[in-house]
Parts: structure tokens; sequence; C-alpha cells
């Protein structure tokens, strides 16, 4: 019998079939490394729906006994980490729909979430000039950032502050997209979103954070 | 005299449609409007290049400990889980 040497793209990698045959062993150590590598993003995907990190962190210890009973399950034909995350989204949306903090998933969507223009309209000439809706104030390149000061603890805690104070649906779309680098597709599927609102909300999450790291990164004063 | 620009998109139109252009959600006419501009526009280069930044830093979260009796408890619900 011929089978293919690889799953599809999207199916477990030869390193998650691996991992599975030593935590079928029972290696700690296996498990340990798996623990490690899915904690933070377990966290935020459960705080995308229960809003409220004690909650998040009990739901995320929660969903590991889920994970372990359905391990023997577990048939490869999603990586070993969307399986994981997928146990955890179902499980804190179960959550936050009892503890009623947050609406139930099915209301996310979208559109109705304050947005704006991504740009204050201030910084684009005014209509009646020769180049309206052109540059007045362009952005500032920050190619004399230097990388380390873009990568720093503190330039990334001031993101992610930025994206905590974003609305629930827009925080939710950003957090799955640009911090756990889920496609779009797995976002829609994970949050109920259509592709179109999925990506008007993407929108304006980037474009408030770029807004606030613009802030930040101009007014402390980088090389004048 | 026209404008050679005329019938183009401006920068305020390029920074509402920028999130469609990076997911490759333009219509192959309005992917060539947006590069047109793009090609002739230093501030939206440099405003693609800004939200690019802003994909990259927000892709590298804080690393995240396991606080260590979270993960005792889970070693030992692993244990328990062999038998």
């Amino acid at each position: 019998m011929n089978m293919p040497a690889a799953g599809p793209a999207s199916g477990a990698s030869v390193a998650d079939l691996e991992l599975l045959a030593r935590l079928r062993r029972g290696d700690e150590a296996a498990f340990a490394e798996l623990v490690r590598g899915l904690y933070g993003p377990m966290l935020r995907l459960a705080m995308v729906h229960v809003g409220n990190r004690a909650v998040a962190e009990e739901v995320v210890q929660d969903a590991w006994v889920g994970v372990l009973r359905q391990l023997d399950r577990f048939e490869g034909r999603s990586s070993l980490r969307a399986w994981a995350l997928r146990i955890v989204g179902n499980r804190a949306k179960t959550r936050a729909v009892r503890e009623r903090r947050t609406a139930p998933f099915s209301s996310f969507g979208g559109p109705e979430e304050p947005g704006g223009p991504a740009v204050e309209p201030e910084r684009f000439l005014a209509a009646g000039e020769r180049w309206a809706g052109h540059w007045a104030s362009p952005p500032r390149p920050w190619d004399d950032v230097p990388e380390d000061r873009l990568l720093s603890l503190e330039t990334r805690a001031e993101v992610e502050r930025a994206v905590e104070v974003l609305p629930p649906a827009q925080r939710a779309v950003i957090t799955l997209r640009d911090v756990e680098g889920m496609t779009a597709a797995e976002t829609c599927q994970l949050l109920g979103l259509t592709e179109g609102n999925q990506r008007v909300l993407l929108h304006r999450a980037r474009s408030k954070v770029r807004r606030a790291l613009e802030e930040y990164l101009d007014g402390t004063g980088v090389a004048g | 005299m026209t404008d050679p620009m005329a019938d183009d998109l401006d920068c305020r139109d390029v920074v509402e449609v920028v999130t469609d252009y990076l997911e490759g959600g333009l219509a192959p006419d309005d992917r060539r409007r947006f590069d047109r501009h793009l090609a002739a526009c230093e501030g939206c280069q440099v405003y693609l290049e800004q939200l690019r930044t802003v994909i990259r830093v927000a892709g590298r979260p804080a690393v995240d400990a396991v606080p260590p009796e979270t993960m005792a408890g889970l070693l030992r619900a692993f244990r328990d889980w062999r038998r």
C-alpha cells in the first residue's frame, strides 16, 4: 500500500508525530516541552474569549486535562498545536457564556464596533487644496530605530498594551492573526466570522496599534 | 494640464485599503492602482513599512513562562493519564 510521505500541509508534521509517540510512551520531558510551547498561545486564546486572566488560566489548566483525555484519539488531521488550541477555544467559549462576562461568540459580528479612520483626517491635505487627500504630515520612517529597540521588551509591552485596550472582536482577531500567526481561515473558523468581517476587524486593530506605536516611538525622541 | 494622479488612489484611500492589499484581497485593477500610487508616494511606502513593523513586533510577545505550580499540576495529570 502506498502512503504519502507526509500528510497535507495543514496536518500533523513529522515532528508532531514523533512528539505524539513520545507522549504515548509516557515521556514526561516531551509533555513538559509541549506545555512550554503552547502555554502562552493557549492563555492568549483563552483571554480572547473570557477577557480575564485568572479565569483564562483556569480554562487552560482544564483544557490540558481535555487534551490528555483525547490524545489517544488524535488522528493527525491537523497539527497538534491547532488541535490543542481548538480544545482551549471550545472550553473558553463555553466558560465565557457561563460567566456572562462577554457576550456569546456569535455576537462577534464585527463592524458594529467603533472603527473610525485608520489615520487622523488632519494628517491629510484638505479638500480644495491641490493635493487633497495626500499626506500633509506623512509618517516618519522607523528605519533609524535600532532593531534591538524595536524588539525590546518595552516596545513589545507597548504593543501588547495597545492590543489589550482594543474592543474585544478587534483584539481577538489581531491576537490570533498577528500575535499567534494563524491564517485568516483559521481565525474565521475559531471566531465564527466571515472573511470580510475578519478583515475589517484586522484593519481597525492594526491601524490603531500602528498609531500607538507611532506615538510611542516618535514621542520618545529617537534620533531627534 | 492633467493631474497625473487624478485617476488614482490618494493617500487617505491607501491607508484604508492597505489591509486588503496585504491580505491579497484587492481586485487586480485596484491592486494595480495601489501599486502605482505606492511607487510614487514615499509617505505611503513608509506607512506600509510601519504596518509590517507592527505585525512583526506583535508576533514577538513576551515569553510566557509556565507558573511552576501549574507545570507541576500538569505533570501529575500526565502521570495519572498514563495509568
